[in-house]
């Protein structure tokens, strides 16, 4: 890595401090990146990574504070001059256009011409050339509908790269990556490096930050807390500066006790199972499998492949096409979501933002969502008894700040989430669907919501745990399936389970 | 400690809530000038003959009431609508339908019946006319996913063209267009209480339909039912994951819009006339839209903007002498563009005040 002392840095950010209405987002943070590095901010959700961010590529100015870039003041920038400045940021959300070719999104807005015309040719040329000098490899005239979602980011990446970035942000790059996906984003990151670039890298994963950065950067509560080269960092320590106190790290779950009868008592079966998606008739494909009550069994598989379809299904927000779903004895296949939830089944929903709170409404109005009807007296929602439950629950899920009356909106995502997961296991539940439970939550709160899942499963409820973060199946589940293509493609015990196994299963390698 | 329940912050949401309106009207009031400067009048002079040709005497205020109590049925219409994602532009066919229900029970009625029955039995007459209306939209859009928009405006020509059919067949006195007087059910004027409003339109309709305010208030914000309605309106996905039915919701929404904007029919036919006429309804359904929106969809806000469109619509007769009426028109205009414009920018920098302490 390069010495410290020597280079100056190609970034400095000092004093930051950033409001959205009520909400301080950031103050007081800083940073500090030397040419040439990979450099990881990491941090709990809602620590502000992605606002510090956000103000360098210039997509809107700091409250407080100065940004230089290449020692030159470039505070409040906008960002056509940070582009212009060479600084470029991949966000967590694609920008592309999907029926549009590679080339046709990356020389968007800056179309080679001859005449009126764009100059097809040239354009595949040049971005041919580009993607090769990257270590891309990929056809330039596919269109991006049909990619994978690492090769979608690729083309993102690209994109900055051939307007000139050479200071390149990356926000949550692997949130949406499968394993061999991720492996890929390394490569292509060194050789970055290895040209002279240099990356900030958003990220929350530990395991992340010590395989690919040089420097990190840890952020808490708006605040840059520590800064410390990656060589003398242990993922522990890490977390400690994350979360500012210590955090059990270790995969290792209680073992399970030993299953409560799995053949007598059947919690969630699903059989030959066929649901039509958005862009697919068969999104999922004659699934079958079953969760017996106390069995956490994880579906893992890279996103895209049936498993929304799947939740929906199960959960009674989209028609089975064909093949049953049972609780039970009980079919549940013609059920309301209303008749499902009566009968014990419970749902956090993988979108919290869409389909897990009225973000407008407040914490206890959340709290009680498909519960309304049980407030109601003589006609009215009984405000004092909904306000008084959700003060109890706001204790027990430790949702902050602790206040019911608090629009869902001005919550960080962990405690929105916190919110979604209160509500599902507020009663008995006999099936559980828990869909990415941890998405865009802070360590402290996935250690949380890991051991609520746990207790819940113990306490006889049959859960299927949908997850794009493998390491969160493999940590969780008795059982894993692996689903690839809108089928289950392996079933495996856990004791089988690993990544070298499942990856290639996740990609359909196998 | 939390920021929501702190004495400040509650200043806050007052703020958030009144500004935005107050700002449009400055803006609107700066605007009607340069019109009134533009036909050549002097703008003190003309905005005095208006205050005094309204609120500056009994007669003038009664009328401002009349016009306010059939604004309020069709802004409380718009604003259910609204409060469940839904934009019923319908409120005019539903309110003649509502009109024509009261006059049919009305004329049904013997002579006589105690007023006891008879308001009742053709007030829910009138929310029957409407709500059928309305109901009519929202299975549409419940069951086959027709835009409200669309069907609303188009079920406007077909009620419309239905109801004139219906009185030009059998219901009208010849050579008129409109029904004989009811025989029950009638409403009192409100003259016959404070006899300065005498000659003056407004009725005992009002208070009923100020109480159809409160209920609608109550409905929203304090039932199960409400809360399901506002939840299907603010995020629809998340309602039906929490098994909310979201059709059914868009339904109910939708028959209730349309039962209060039916209700406004009682203002004219139990309250003023005694019969049905053709045309009542004319302009009061979508000025329900501009209600709505400057009330902010809240039920005691659109008794406000009701009563405040009511005064410019009144006091356009009153400066007539001056200016062309159209010049009212214009300023209605102005203040639903004004409003439309200044709530969220006027938030804009209540937020960013707010975030520079």
């Amino acid at each position: 890595m390069t010495d410290a002392g020597a280079a100056a840095p190609i970034v400095r950010m000092t004093g930051i401090a950033k409001r959205f209405g009520a909400v301080e987002a950031i103050r007081d943070a800083g940073l500090e990146v030397i040419p040439g590095e990979i450099h990881a901010i990491v941090g709990e959700n809602g620590a502000g990574k992605s606002t510090l961010m956000r103000i360098l590529a210039g997509l809107f100015p700091p409250d407080a504070g100065t940004v230089e870039v290449a020692g030159r003041d470039v505070t409040g920038w906008s960002a056509s001059q940070a582009i212009a400045a060479n600084v470029g940021m991949v966000h967590q959300h694609f920008m592309l256009v999907p029926p549009l070719t590679i080339t046709e999104n990356v020389i968007l807005g800056r179309e080679p011409r001859s005449g009126l015309a764009i100059d097809m040719a040239r354009a595949q040329r040049e971005v041919a050339e580009a993607a090769e000098r990257s270590g891309f490899r990929m056809n330039v005239r596919a269109c991006v509908r049909d990619l994978s979602v690492g090769e979608q980011q690729r083309v993102e990446i690209l994109k900055t790269l051939v307007r000139g970035a050479r200071i390149l942000i990356l926000d949550e790059p692997t949130a949406v990556l499968s394993p061999p996906e991720v492996q890929e984003l390394w490569r292509v990151l060194r050789a970055l490096r290895a040209s002279g670039g240099t990356i900030i890298l958003i990220t929350h994963k530990l395991d992340e930050v010590t395989e690919i950065s040089d420097t990190i950067t840890v952020m808490r509560a708006g605040r840059s807390v520590a800064r410390f080269p990656t060589a003398s960092a242990s993922a522990a320590s890490i977390a400690r500066a994350m979360v500012g106190r210590d955090v059990v790290l270790s995969n290792d779950a209680t073992t399970r006790r030993s299953p409560i009868s799995q053949t007598a008592r059947a919690g969630l079966d699903v059989r030959h199972l066929v649901v039509a998606g958005e862009l697919r008739a068969r999104a999922v494909d004659d699934v079958s499998f079953s969760v017996a009550r106390g069995e956490i069994l994880g579906i893992a598989g890279v996103e895209g492949n049936g498993q929304s379809a799947l939740i929906e299904a199960i959960v009674g927000l989209r028609r089975a096409t064909s093949g049953e779903i049972s609780i039970g004895d009980r079919d549940i296949t013609a059920l309301s979501v209303r008749e499902r939830d009566a009968l014990g089944l419970a749902h956090i929903p993988e979108d919290r933002h869409r389909r897990g709170l009225v973000l407008d409404f407040s914490i206890a109005d959340n709290l009680i969502l498909g519960r309304q009807r049980e407030y109601d007296r003589h006609g009215t929602l009984d405000r004092a008894r909904v306000l008084a439950d959700a003060r109890a629950a706001i204790e027990r899920a430790d949702i902050r700040p602790a206040d019911p009356e608090l629009p869902a909106r001005a919550l960080s995502g962990g405690n929105q989430q916190k919110i979604v997961i209160a509500r599902a296991l507020a009663r008995e539940t006999a099936v559980l669907v828990a869909a990415q439970p941890t998405r865009g939550v802070d360590v402290g709160a996935i250690e949380q919501i890991h051991a609520r899942l746990r207790a819940a499963r113990d306490a006889g409820t049959a859960i299927l745990l949908v997850s794009a973060e493998l390491s969160e199946v493999l940590a969780l589940s008795d059982r894993v399936a692996v689903m690839y293509g809108g089928r289950i493609v392996a079933i495996v015990p856990r004791g089988e389970a690993s990544e070298e196994l499942l990856g290639p299963l996740m990609t359909g390698a196998a | 400690m939390s920021a929501a329940s702190s004495p400040s912050a509650l200043r806050g949401r007052v703020a958030e809530a009144l500004l935005p309106p107050l700002v449009a009207l400055l803006v609107s009031i700066v605007a009607g000038d340069l019109l009134i400067l533009a036909v050549g009048q002097s703008p003190g002079a003309v905005y005095r003959l208006m205050l005094e040709g309204t609120w500056g005497n009994a007669y003038g205020f009664g009328q401002v009431l009349y016009k306010t109590t059939t604004l309020v049925c069709t802004g409380l219409a718009v604003a259910v609508g609204l409060r469940a994602g839904l934009f019923n532009i319908g409120a005019e066919g539903q309110l003649a339908a509502g009109g024509l229900g009261a006059a049919l029970v009305g004329l049904a009625l013997p002579a006589g019946t105690t007023a006891l029955l008879a308001v009742p039995l053709c007030t829910v007459a009138a929310l029957a006319g409407g709500g059928i209306v309305g109901y009519v939209p929202g299975v549409l859009r419940a069951r086959w996913g027709a835009h409200e928009v669309i069907t609303t405006i188009m079920l406007n020509f077909v009620v419309l063209a239905f109801l004139s059919w219906l009185l030009s067949g059998r219901l009208r006195v010849p050579e008129t267009l409109h029904t004989n007087a009811i025989r029950a059910g009638a409403l009192p004027r409100l003259s016959a209480w404070w006899a300065p409003f005498h000659g003056s339109a407004s009725n005992a309709s009002l208070i009923i339909v100020l109480a159809a305010a409160a209920s609608t208030s109550w409905y929203l914000f304090h039932t199960s039912r409400g809360y399901e309605l506002r939840a299907v309106g603010l995020q629809p996905d998340a309602a039906e994951s929490g098994g909310v039915s979201v059709g059914k919701t868009w339904i109910r929404a939708l028959t209730i819009s349309g039962a209060l904007a039916g209700l406004g029919g009682i203002n004219f036919v139990l309250g003023y006339e005694h019969y049905y006429e053709e045309g009542f309804a004319t302009g009061a359904g979508f000025l329900g839209i501009a209600v709505a929106l400057v009330g902010r969809s809240n039920p005691f806000g659109v008794v406000l903007a009701a009563l405040f469109f009511a005064t410019l619509s009144q006091g356009g007769l009153a400066i007539n002498a001056l200016v062309p009426k159209q010049m009212v028109d214009a300023l209605q205009g102005v203040v639903i563009l004004a409003m439309a414009a200044s709530v969220p920018e006027v938030r804009r920098l209540l937020t960013l005040r707010r975030g520079a302490k």
